[in-house]
């Protein structure tokens, strides 16, 4: 995956005599263990020979089209409030900021089955605002596809947010205020201006959000169900799999762990450069 | 735009009177800015042509000041007009401002050309409109070949240059320079003021410019306006400032030293102890001045000066100016002298060596405070 511009590992020079005390090296080595080892298994009983087929079966290539549909969807609902979310939090002074922040990000740290519960109870048939959508459009959101995508939006945003939001307070508000005494309004100023200098970020935050998105799980099946074809994704159908056709599941996971190991790969030069 | 000839040798540092304002045409403003401790009251006034240098130290308000006429710095009281519209409360989006930011600040992800037609794009010109003006812009500023090239690829004197096109590209009626020259390094400066100069000489509005460097401020503006913790201290044409400096600041800015006194007759009785013979009649508050250079140091006490002021001093420092050695004194009076590296070394001159210190009081100019 690593095709692009390697960097050259340097030897560090280590000042003798200072090894690793080996009460760190232990626990170090267990946790290194712990992580890698399960991936490993992944790997060592995937039915490598059977793959193909199950790859191209119906069931896999519609959950995967599926997934794939809603995390872009999701991420593109993300962009679409979550940039200028993230200015307002960024580029505004307001009473109640630091609390509304804390609240945005809040989904990050709730268990995303609360999130889904939440959900149902707000955009449920009966839902706080759920039973006007359903009696004035006639629009239902749970178990449905649409259900699915705003499950994964409510789960991811706050990712892009974040980004957005730390690249925003990173950029030099200063052009901003060039481009004002060049006769741009603030809405043009941010479009012309800052949009295109904080690209990066939005892409970086977009991508976290759209890896995200795409494993989600809790808040989807909470909110959305488990139907093939409309609302089973991708880690829904490794879960149902699991109990009546573990080899399928495991050829899921592995195009998830594909999928995982390319985003990563794809931000390595903005998170895992190394200090 | 005429440069300012010498019109105004009288009384120093005579200030406009809020009476003498340019009338509807150019600026008229005065800038209050209230900021925790910070108080910032300066009036300014200038005619269309009229290119003003704002002077003073660092932390001086001078840049709030240029913030405050961008839009981009609230005033707290005060008023603004431009040619006799007030702009008090515009913002800084339909202020007829352009502004030059001291590092420039062009786009880095637009071209040469794109910075500069910004402006025209913003204030309504279709796309290929404002690219032909940009183009024009910076042909005027002899940048054509740079006209596809990103700021992280010009030089600072040719980013200095894309700036100004994109300040002037709106036609402005007022135009800021936050320190034009600060970024760059000696040898680009040199060229670049020049130009600048130019470029200011031949803008048909008016031009203010803020900037810690006499030479700058001198080179040019037709107009000083000194600035020292927020106030104007002193306002008139660089050779009138250079002349009559009424601040300690302005006249080590201008090479001078600056004594503060009670006029008696030809005797002037300095605040700092000593008193001062002059050639100009005067009674009451006056400053007193004369330049390094007029200081002759000896060894011994000279005899049989007439109407020569003579001071017993220590060498406090010595520091190199070109093929000039300027020598800090103090003792009975604190003052700088110039003199050759030849004088100098018959002097024997190091630090804490003990001197006589004249000036004829011919080489003196003392003037009303």
């Amino acid at each position: 995956m690593t095709t692009g511009a390697e960097t050259p590992r340097k030897a560090r020079p280590r000042p003798p005599g200072r090894g690793v005390p080996l009460a760190l090296l232990a626990p170090a080595l267990v946790g290194l263990a712990f992580l890698l080892v399960p991936l490993l298994a992944l790997l060592l009983r995937a039915p490598w020979r059977s793959l193909p087929e199950q790859l191209t079966s119906p069931e896999v290539w519609e959950a995967l089209r599926l997934s794939l549909f809603c995390a872009t969807a999701a991420t593109a609902l993300s962009l679409v409030v979550g940039v200028p979310l993230a200015w307002l939090l960024a580029r505004t002074d307001f009473p109640g900021r630091g609390l509304l922040r804390a609240l945005v990000t809040l989904p990050l740290v709730l268990p995303p089955v609360v999130g889904g519960v939440a959900l149902l109870l707000a955009l449920g048939r009966n839902g706080v605002v759920g039973q006007w959508l359903d009696a004035w459009f006639g629009v239902t959101l749970p178990f449905t596809t649409a259900g699915v995508v705003l499950a994964e939006t409510f789960v991811a945003m706050p990712f892009l947010v974040i980004s957005v939001e730390g690249t925003l307070r990173a950029a030099d508000p200063r052009f901003e205020e060039a481009a004002a005494t060049l006769g741009a309004s603030r809405f043009t100023a941010f479009r012309r201006v800052t949009l295109p200098l904080i690209a990066p970020g939005i892409a970086a935050g977009a991508v976290l959000a759209w890896a995200r998105a795409l494993g989600e799980f809790g808040a989807t099946i909470t909110f959305a169900g488990n139907f093939p074809g409309r609302t089973q994704t991708m880690p829904l159908a490794v879960y149902l799999a699991l109990q009546n056709d573990p080899a399928a599941a495991i050829a899921l996971s592995l195009v998830l762990l594909a999928v995982s190991i390319a985003v990563l790969a794809g931000l390595r030069d903005r998170w895992m450069r190394t200090v | 735009m005429p440069k300012h000839p010498e019109t105004l040798p009288g009384p120093a540092g005579a200030m406009p009177g809020p009476g003498s304002g340019p009338g509807p045409e150019g600026l008229d403003a005065r800038l209050v800015v209230d900021r925790g401790s910070f108080h910032l009251d300066v009036a300014l006034t200038a005619a269309p042509g009229d290119v003003v240098a704002l002077l003073g130290p660092n932390g001086a308000g001078k840049t709030t000041a240029l913030r405050a006429l961008a839009g981009l710095a609230p005033l707290t009281a005060g008023h603004l007009r431009l040619d006799g519209a007030d702009l008090h409360r515009t913002p800084p989006e339909s202020r007829p401002v352009g502004v030059v930011f001291q590092d420039y600040l062009l786009f880095p992800h637009l071209t040469a050309l794109d910075n500069v037609a910004f402006g025209p794009r913003c204030r309504g010109a279709g796309k290929a409109e404002a690219r032909a003006r940009a183009a024009a812009w910076l042909d005027r500023m002899g940048l054509s070949e740079h006209a596809g090239a990103r700021p992280r690829h010009l030089s600072g004197g040719q980013a200095q240059r894309v700036a100004l096109a994109r300040a002037l590209a709106t036609h402005p009626r007022l135009l800021l320079l936050d320190e034009p020259l600060a970024a760059l390094d000696a040898r680009t400066r040199l060229e670049v003021r020049a130009r600048l100069r130019r470029h200011l000489a031949a803008f048909e509005a008016v031009a203010v410019l803020v900037t810690h460097d006499p030479l700058d401020a001198m080179v040019l503006a037709d107009r000083l306006v000194v600035v020292e913790r927020g106030r104007i201290v002193q306002e008139g044409t660089p050779s009138d400032i250079a002349r009559h400096p009424r601040t300690e600041y302005i006249a080590q800015l201008v090479g001078l030293n600056l004594y503060r006194g009670q006029g008696d007759g030809h005797t002037v009785r300095l605040d700092a102890g000593p008193a001062v013979s002059t050639t100009e009649d005067l009674s009451g508050p006056v400053f007193v001045a004369f330049p390094p250079g007029a200081v002759t140091l000896h060894r011994d006490r000279p005899t049989g000066s007439s109407a020569r002021n003579l001071w017993r001093c220590a060498v406090a420092g010595l520091e190199t100016h070109g093929d000039q050695i300027r020598a800090e004194l103090t003792g009975e009076l604190s003052l700088a002298a110039d003199l050759t590296t030849v004088a100098a070394a018959e002097l024997d001159l190091h630090p804490g060596a003990p001197v006589w210190a004249a000036v004829k009081a011919t080489q003196t100019h003392a003037y009303p405070a």
